[in-house]
């Protein structure tokens, strides 16, 4: 990520003065100024590249909490409360002399394509698929295609890692060339939620009871006023009192503070030795394409230490139809009868879409026209009653264009109507 | 004071104890872990301990610091890599000794016997070997580990690993539906499907569904349950034939038999003794002493549960999935299994108690409530014990008892993993003879390369192994240069920190007995040599 005229930098000697570095890179250099028979078949070694990744941006939207401490090594106690992109930064600037990383205390999608357009590769460590597959589409809206040709320079290399406990996986992402993240949304199996009957009603488990005190007594109670914050022990505490005393009524057991707090903030197991495997691997991606040193990898790989070591590595395939990069306009198939609200219901139900609130436009008569949209209120208010009314009524035709827009993608994606009989 | 900690404990703790819980988080505080060699490696390992809170850490390293190594003062490293990691976790005690380990194995090798395990990182072979000899006769694990390139290596040398609370993946139920309990049989006894109103009807848990019908098909089979695809098929269907029908003889919308159908399959299964827990029982560490371990003891009592108040069976796990019900009579199904599991693990502490009894060991109150507790645990855990037993490292270099078998059938493939095994044993080799690595200097690589061939060929001779090994591997493993990048060390300190905090907690399954992790490729093997 150098200034946009200096090629991928890997630095040279060493900078500001401070310790003597000398040799700090010999245990990289070797693989740079060596040829090999495994490394990848346009690698020319040279005696002046060596590694060491100068110019680094973090964008990260959340502050440090103490629970973070057990793994994220960069940051102490003292910085509890502070944005972790900042302490990283601090931390690495001073530990590190030559290196910049500069700090963003921003959401990934509080950046535009300008933004995005300056990095010769994008590292993710992301905690949701939402913000994964957004990363995904603002790099593949990035492409560019003369003549249909896909003009490889356009192309920015996404290197993406995940954990959960004591699994994790890494994969290399080449947009347009290599399958993204949505063409493989059926290896993430959509979040589970209990049924509310099951909730409101009919309480078996523990989960249960925290839900019901979270989803239902929380906002009509309207505790400490507003939102449920589940960084707050105080608003915890009194899900976790409320859950008590639904689950004594059901002669359920097993309410604990820990359990209300995970269900509340759905949280995740999660170990130092874990990420820093799968952040290894990232790291071992990043220094291969940033090198050209050997081939990258191809382009998943699962790891699993429950039972020993295991580890599986795979080409995922790129779907022939992705919504996000396939550029093959998405096909829905619904006869003329069928209300808008089953249309809202296949977007958001399909393993292959999952959207989470998509909004629907189209042209009519030459003019734009929402047909539902949920984030506004007011718009949301006013076209609801679209939802009853079937796509004929709406005067749509086959054959028509509709373009869809949600938190999972920065673009619009544009679907064609089918009629069936 | 003393309170706030433990608060603060738990909060920094929290997101790996529910993984591990607080029984396995004082296992890591009670822990001292002996790190030898603060290399990149060594230090990534222990900064994946000292972040979790094992209890303290002692440094065994000779070397300076160089500019090689991360940090820049001329200290010596352990003292330095020290002061670092203390910076981590100020709950973690770190010490180290300016002394390498050759010295300490010359002078006070029963200074290794304090350590809950100890890791070894770029050790020389002889220095490895005879570290290994010393901690396999103390029963102290080692953990070996090696960045080479973008190699990673581990290995494990421990005589007998015993874990109760493996955290299986995909673990079956245990329903007992094939030979229910005579509280279960009451329970389904009080259930009358035919006589049930429509809401009670549609919110009978699936396991009472399969049970009633079961009892049915037995009366109707000969006392022979549904056994291969078409007759389970044929109790799927007369599962169906009980959903309730309308007015019309339309069957009505009974999410619970729908779910009754679906786990049939799973559901149907004979409770047999895993046969990983019979061989457990086979062992001869169930004749019971006094110096017997308490996993020991505690086995033998479940197999003599399992003989006697088991009817032949596993004392009952005790917890069910969630399924459609309503709450009440789901509860009283989950008490009932609950109940049963709770009466097993008091048999088995009864068991447990006779045993040490028999050896002269007294139980007190306190001794008898904490059985109890524990045998809660096994019962929970029973189908799932493990042994974990590695061979010696004297066992794998030794000319009579190497692994031949597992080199060759791996070598059919020259590309596996186990090249890389072999090519580390070369590199030993090599510096015992040459006292370097291959390569470190760009002007050695190319004569290195036909010195490195040399001891491949030497080696391969002396173990009479039958294997060919590519120029390229050769000729790669002399690029490297000994070279320790840092995503390597990184790789591997995340995986041996890990294994290390398995022996350690006695939770989840380490690995048997050799690892390599390949960075070019992406991929790992696990070797048993």
């Amino acid at each position: 990520m150098a200034d946009a005229e200096e090629p991928m930098a890997v630095d040279g000697g060493h900078r500001d003065g401070g310790c003597d570095w000398d040799g700090r890179w010999n245990h990289v250099k070797k693989f740079l100024e060596r040829p090999g028979p495994f490394t990848h078949p346009d690698f020319e070694p040279s005696t002046e590249a060596l590694s060491g990744f100068r110019l680094i941006h973090v964008v990260d939207m959340d502050t440090i909490d103490v629970s973070n401490l057990n793994r994220q090594f960069l940051f102490r106690s003292k910085d509890v409360g502070r944005p972790k992109a900042e302490v990283a930064a601090d931390f690495i600037n001073s530990r590190i002399p030559g290196c910049k990383v500069v700090p963003h205390f921003k959401k990934i999608q509080d950046f535009d394509d300008s933004f995005y357009r300056q990095f010769h590769i994008i590292v993710c460590g992301l905690d949701s698929i939402i913000a994964r597959r957004w990363m995904n589409g603002m790099l593949i809206s990035l492409l560019s295609y003369e003549d249909g040709v896909l003009d490889p320079s356009s192309i920015i290399p996404l290197i993406d890692g995940g954990t959960e406990g004591l699994k994790g996986n890494a994969r290399v992402i080449l947009p347009g060339m290599t399958a993204c993240i949505d063409c493989t949304l059926e290896l993430y199996p959509p979040q589970i939620n209990f049924p509310m009957c099951t909730i409101a009603s009919m309480p078996r488990l523990p989960e249960h009871c925290i839900e019901y005190a979270r989803i239902l007594q929380w906002p009509k109670e309207k505790a400490f006023g507003g939102n449920l914050d589940g960084d707050n022990p105080e608003h915890i505490q009194w899900v976790f009192e409320r859950a008590q005393e639904r689950a004594a009524e059901f002669n359920i057991t097993g309410v604990t503070y820990r359990l209300t707090q995970g269900v509340v903030k759905r949280i995740i197991p999660a170990v130092a030795s874990t990420n820093a495997v799968i952040a290894a691997a990232c790291a071992t991606e990043v220094f291969k394409i940033a090198t050209s040193a050997y081939i990258p990898l191809n382009n998943y790989m699962v790891f699993n230490d429950v039972d020993g070591l295991y580890t599986y590595t795979f080409e995922a395939e790129r779907k022939e139809n992705c919504s996000a990069c396939s550029q093959v306009p998405q096909d829905l198939q619904f006869s003329p009868s069928a209300k808008l609200q089953e249309v809202l219901e296949y977007l958001t139900e399909n393993a292959s879409l999952q959207m989470k609130s998509p909004a629907i436009t189209t042209t009519l008569e030459g003019k734009n026209k929402t047909l539902y949209l949920q984030s506004v209120k007011s718009i949301e208010e006013r076209t609801r009653p679209n939802l009853c009314k079937t796509l004929k009524e709406l005067g749509l035709s086959d054959g028509q264009e509709l373009a869809v827009a949600d938190v999972t993608t920065p673009q619009t994606v544009l679907f064609k109507l089918n009629f069936t009989t | 004071i003393m309170a706030a900690t433990k608060a603060s404990k738990e909060q920094k703790y929290d997101r790996q104890l529910r993984l591990w819980g607080d029984h396995g988080q004082e296992s890591l505080e009670n822990a001292h872990v002996c790190l030898i060699n603060a290399t990149a490696t060594g230090t990534e390992i222990l900064k994946n301990l000292v972040l979790p809170g094992i209890g303290a850490f002692t440094i065994v390293d000779g070397h300076t610091v160089s500019g090689e190594d991360f940090l820049c003062t001329l200290q010596n490293r352990a003292q330095a890599a020290t002061e670092l990691l203390q910076e981590l976790n100020s709950d973690v005690s770190g010490n180290f000794v300016e002394e390498s380990p050759d010295k300490l194995l010359d002078n006070d090798p029963e200074f290794f016997h304090r350590f809950t395990i100890v890791i070894g990182v770029q050790l020389p072979e002889s220095t490895c070997l005879r570290l290994g000899s010393v901690l396999w006769s103390a029963s102290v694990p080692f953990l070996v580990c090696k960045s080479y390139g973008l190699i990673g290596y581990m290995r494990l040398a421990v005589q007998e690993h015993t874990v109760i609370e493996s955290h299986p993946d995909n673990a079956l139920e245990d329903l007992r539906l094939y030979q229910p309990f005579a509280e279960f049989k009451n329970h389904i006894q009080s259930y009358d499907l035919d006589s049930m109103d429509k809401k009670d009807h549609s919110h009978t848990p699936w396991i009472i569904i399969v049970a009633k019908h079961l009892e049915k098909w037995l009366s109707e089979h000969n006392c022979q349950p549904p056994k291969n695809y078409k007759e389970k098929e044929a109790f799927r269907q007369f599962i169906r034939e009980g959903i309730l029908k309308n007015e019309n003889g339309v069957p009505e919308d009974e999410e619970n038999f729908e779910e009754a159908i679906k786990n049939v399959n799973t559901a149907l299964n004979p409770t047999k003794i895993p046969s990983a827990v019979e061989d457990l029982f086979n062992c001869e560490q169930c004749n019971i002493t006094s110096q017997s371990p308490s996993f020991w003891v505690m086995l033998q009592a479940v197999k003599e549960f399992a003989l006697k108040e088991g009817n032949g069976s596993l004392p009952v796990r005790g917890t069910i999935p969630d399924m459609i019900a309503d709450s009440q009579k789901f509860i009283n199904l989950q008490n009932v299994y609950r109940e049963k599991a709770m009466q097993d693990a008091a048999a088995v502490s009864k068991h447990v108690e006779r045993l040490l009894q028999s050896v002269g060991k007294v139980c007190c109150s306190h001794c008898i409530a904490n059985c109890k507790h524990l045998c809660w645990r096994l019962g929970k855990n029973a189908f799932f014990l493990r042994v974990v037993r590695c061979r010696s490292l004297a066992e794998e270099y030794s000319v009579d008892s190497v692994n031949k078998d597992e080199i060759t059938s791996s070598m059919d493939n020259p590309d596996s993993e186990m090249v890389f095994y072999l090519m580390f044993r070369a590199v030993d080799r090599f510096y015992q003879q040459h006292s370097r690595y291959p390569g470190v200097y760009n002007y050695q690589v190319e004569d290195d390369i036909s010195k490195l061939k040399l001891c491949v060929n030497s080696l391969l001779q002396e173990y009479s192994l039958n294997v060919n090994i590519k120029d390229d591997y050769i000729h790669e493993f002399c690029r490297y240069g000994a070279a320790e990048p840092h995503t390597v060390a990184a790789f591997l300190g995340g995986s041996a920190a890990q294994e290390a905090i398995k022996i350690i907690s006695h939770q989840f399954v380490p690995f048997n007995n050799t690892f390599i992790y390949n960075a070019m490729s992406q991929t790992s093997a696990t070797l048993q040599l």
